[in-house]
């Protein structure tokens, strides 16, 4: 049985720096988003650099998916493209992190700052080139950071972090307060630089799986399966609708025990400590669940280019009572009446903003906008579309589309479950190594496209004539978030901050990478 | 100054040192039973003491002697309203401090030099929490001496044995409009005075919802030691208040070794049962928006206004 979703070929057009706004202007025109943009150094062989935009478009009913990369190639000594901020803000972003690692400069940015580079990473020296040696010698050099200042009676400034009271990763806030309204809030993150995609470069597919697993914590499963999907789709050898299933399930298995942590965190937020433990146990038994499948409780160690091999399938009876646990603490925290209170109309991301800054995940979809890779980018059985009543864009929203997506989520398993037959492993089991990959008869590259739980996940994979990686480039959904959660702290006030960070609970690592 | 004023007075001193660690971990312990976890022990708050108490004392820079002498006028001042106030005997060891408006005064006191103390370590915590501290401080004080004015309209004093003891002659008193409309609002100021839900979040990690800890923030060591011994003695201090002031029942009027034992097992019996029930009622409730707290506490204020009304009229 062959894949019933072949991998969408995908257009690969070489443009001139000087064409790319008129044909990235078309392409957003005719209803894509740019999805991806990344530099490259090609100087190894032969080349220069190049920068690649992947614009996407959501299938729809009359047409299907539609994915567009535009190559540009830069003259290595002056790598300069037009920007395209002034079209799409995600575009904007993406540059100035090209900028950071690759010393491509977009010319006429808006915000020419630094934005992965904090400013003691000394002045042209860009870590992904290939000749950047080890990092050099940290020192302040390109001066204190600009925080906007905010100014008029009785403003005065907050500042909490990188290191917080809680177990959670370092990231830097700024509040600029009057009494307790926030005015402005200047979020800087990039203190969990890693290098991951460097990292990735020189080993073969299978060896960058444990990388994958690794870029966010809590998203082993979407962001290995984007890499394994890029990785299969530039060698060209689909997996089998049952591999695409056992993925699925995975990925489902993600999506729920990360949703009901969120919904017993947020009953916390607010004081409400007995939904929580609730909420708690619950995910005890979801991440037991997810050992008795994988082996691992996170849910790594079983999908790998070309395969996905279960120890076992969870049982969909079991988890549709815990979905009917997790309605009831959903059930009982929006019957509280300070409960709701706190969480309705808290921190609002209107549509507009949400469309405009590009937001992926529950999040766009409690702001009204619907995407979701399971059914713009399809490649296996998508969930039925749901109908959502809460898009208001405020906590309460992004609260019950995440119940919602509990439930559906569930339903999606047992589907999935009921078409693999009660196989957990398919054919390649006892090859604890997956089905050897072909190796590509010259350069190839590829993209996987993954609904993870927080969003859709993108990663874009380049493989050299040895087979080996040579590129990989990763995109979180917190990448396009985190400019979001300023904009929906407008008008704010301060100690309702950590409820609406918790509401769209963004990853700093799969930001940083 | 009477024998039993004194005796009672260094009983209560000692009990109410001694004992306030202990209700905080009995109020814990039963809200983690409730929900369902097995819970640190009644104990842990005293380890906890006792760790803090070991360590190097350390204070930011920049921080003036306000900063060091706070945590010990914060255990000083409520350590006074422990042996004044009638909790054990209806006797005083001083009876001219032993006034509701000076006790109310000396536990408000606390307040306001933790607020000073958290301005004065200069950090954006520090003021946030003083800034909502005091604003809750403000809001809940005219509740607070509303409620005292109709319990001491009837006794015709404010002195607290005095009220005490009328409430132990006429049991029916205890149950009159007035003295029940003053306890619920009583009782929403001990809530708010001492940082509990809905109000406040004692058991939070997020700094930027904190009140009372948000001042507190700078301290660590031996003085955090004392800075939360004073709030958990201003818990049971204030428990015992209300428990006294409206179920007087078991208080020790004379100097004898049965009458003070009764008297110390009454307390400790009615401050672990009231608090045992605020922290049962606290799984259930969640902590109310910041800018909702002064409509919690108009309400407060509103029911001591109505005390004071039915006051007048008498039953």
């Amino acid at each position: 049985m062959t894949d019933p979703h072949p991998p969408t070929p995908h257009d690969r057009e070489v443009v001139d720096a000087d064409a790319l706004p008129d044909r990235a202007a078309a392409l957003l025109a005719a209803g894509h988003r740019v999805a991806l943009v990344a530099g490259h150094d090609d100087r190894a062989t032969g080349a220069g650099l190049r920068a690649v935009y992947l614009f996407t478009r959501a299938a729809a009913v009359e047409a299907p998916e539609s994915r567009v990369e535009l190559h540009v190639r830069l003259d290595p000594e002056r790598p300069r493209v037009p920007s395209l901020a002034g079209l799409s803000f995600p575009a904007g972003r993406f540059e100035r992190e090209m900028r950071d690692l690759f010393g491509i400069v977009p010319v006429d940015h808006p915000l020419p700052r630094r934005l992965v580079r904090h400013f003691h990473w000394p002045r042209h020296w860009y870590p992904m080139l290939s000749d950047a040696g080890p990092p050099p010698r940290f020192g302040d050099v390109d001066g204190p950071y600009p925080f906007r200042t905010v100014e008029g009676p009785g403003v005065y400034e907050i500042p909490v972090g990188p290191v917080h009271a809680g177990l959670i990763e370092p990231g830097h806030f700024r509040f600029s307060v009057v009494g307790e309204t926030v005015l402005n809030l200047k979020a800087r993150l990039w203190f969990v630089h890693r290098g991951v995609e460097k990292l990735f470069q020189g080993r073969t597919p299978a060896e960058g799986v444990e990388l994958a697993e690794r870029i966010s914590g809590d998203t082993s499963v979407g962001h290995t399966v984007a890499y394994c999907r890029a990785v299969e789709d530039a060698l060209g050898t689909p997996v089998t609708a049952d591999v695409a299933r056992r993925r699925a399930v995975l990925l489902e298995l993600e999506r729920l025990y990360n949703h009901v942590t969120d919904i017993g965190a947020l009953c916390n937020d607010v004081a409400h400590g007995i939904r929580n433990a609730h909420a708690q146990r619950l995910r005890e038994r979801l991440l037991r669940i997810n050992d008795r499948v994988t082996g691992h409780r996170l849910l790594r160690g079983a999908i790998r280019p070309g395969a996905a091999v279960l120890r076992a399938l969870p049982d969909p009876v079991e988890l549709a009572g815990i979905a009917a646990d997790a309605a009831g603490i959903v059930a009982g925290a929006l019957g509280h009446s300070v409960v709701r209170d706190r969480f309705a109309g808290t921190g609002v991301l209107t549509a507009t903003q949400a469309g405009d800054i590009g937001v992926l995940g529950y999040v766009a979809r409690a702001s009204g906008v619907a995407c979701d890779a399971r059914h713009d980018h399809p490649w296996t059985v998508a969930p039925p579309p749901a109908h959502r009543d809460h898009t208001g864009g405020d906590v309460l929203a992004r609260f019950v589309v995440r119940a919602e997506e509990i439930a559906e989520s569930v339903g999606l398993i047992g589907t999935l479950v009921a078409d693999l037959d009660g196989d957990p492993a398919g054919d390649p089991a006892g090859d604890p190594t997956g089905p050897t990959m072909p190796t590509p008869a010259a350069q190839a590259s590829g993209v996987g496209i993954v609904e993870g739980w927080r969003g859709t996940v993108v990663h874009r994979v380049e493989l050299g004539a040895d087979g080996r990686v040579s590129r990989v480039k990763v995109v979180d959904p917190s990448f396009l978030n985190w400019p979001a959660l300023p904009v929906a702290m407008a008008d704010t006030i301060v100690p309702d901050f950590p409820l609406v960070n918790k509401s769209f609970n963004l990853s700093y690592a799969g930001n940083d990478l | 100054m009477t024998a039993l004023g004194v005796l009672g007075g260094a009983l209560q001193a000692v009990l109410v040192v001694v004992g306030s660690p202990l209700l905080v971990g009995l109020m814990r312990q039963v809200r983690a039973r409730m929900e369902g976890r097995a819970g640190a022990g009644v104990g842990q708050p005293w380890r906890d003491l006792r760790k803090l108490l070991g360590k190097q004392p350390i204070t930011p820079r920049g921080t003036s002697e306000l900063f060091r002498v706070a945590p010990v006028l914060l255990v000083a001042m409520t350590l006074v309203v422990a042996v004044v106030a009638p909790f054990v005997s209806t006797a005083s060891a001083l009876p001219p401090v032993a006034d509701l408006i000076v006790v109310v005064a000396l536990l408000a006191h606390g307040t306001v030099v933790l607020a000073l103390a958290g301005l004065d370590t200069g950090t954006a915590f520090g003021g946030m929490g003083a800034s909502r501290e005091t604003t809750i401080l403000a809001l809940v004080e005219p509740t607070a001496l509303m409620a005292i004015f109709a319990l001491s309209v009837p006794v015709g004093s404010t002195a607290l044995p005095a009220i005490v003891g009328s409430g132990l002659q006429d049991p029916a008193r205890v149950l009159s409009p007035a003295s029940l409309l003053a306890a619920v609002a009583l009782l929403l100021v001990v809530v708010a005075e001492t940082g509990r839900l809905p109000v406040d979040n004692p058991s939070t990690h997020l700094e930027l919802t904190m009140v009372h800890e948000a001042m507190v923030l700078e301290y660590a060591g031996p003085d955090l030691a004392l800075v939360e011994l004073g709030s958990a003695m201003r818990l049971s201090v204030y428990l015992g208040l209300l428990a006294n002031l409206f179920l007087p029942w078991g208080i020790a009027t004379e100097a004898g070794v049965l009458a003070l034992a009764l008297g110390v097992l009454a307390l400790v019996v009615k401050v672990a049962v009231l608090g045992a029930a605020l922290a049962f009622a606290e799984v259930f409730l969640a902590k109310v928006r910041l800018f909702r707290v002064p409509e919690l506490l108009a309400g407060s204020f509103l029911l001591a206004l109505l005390a004071v009304t039915a006051a007048y009229f008498p039953a």
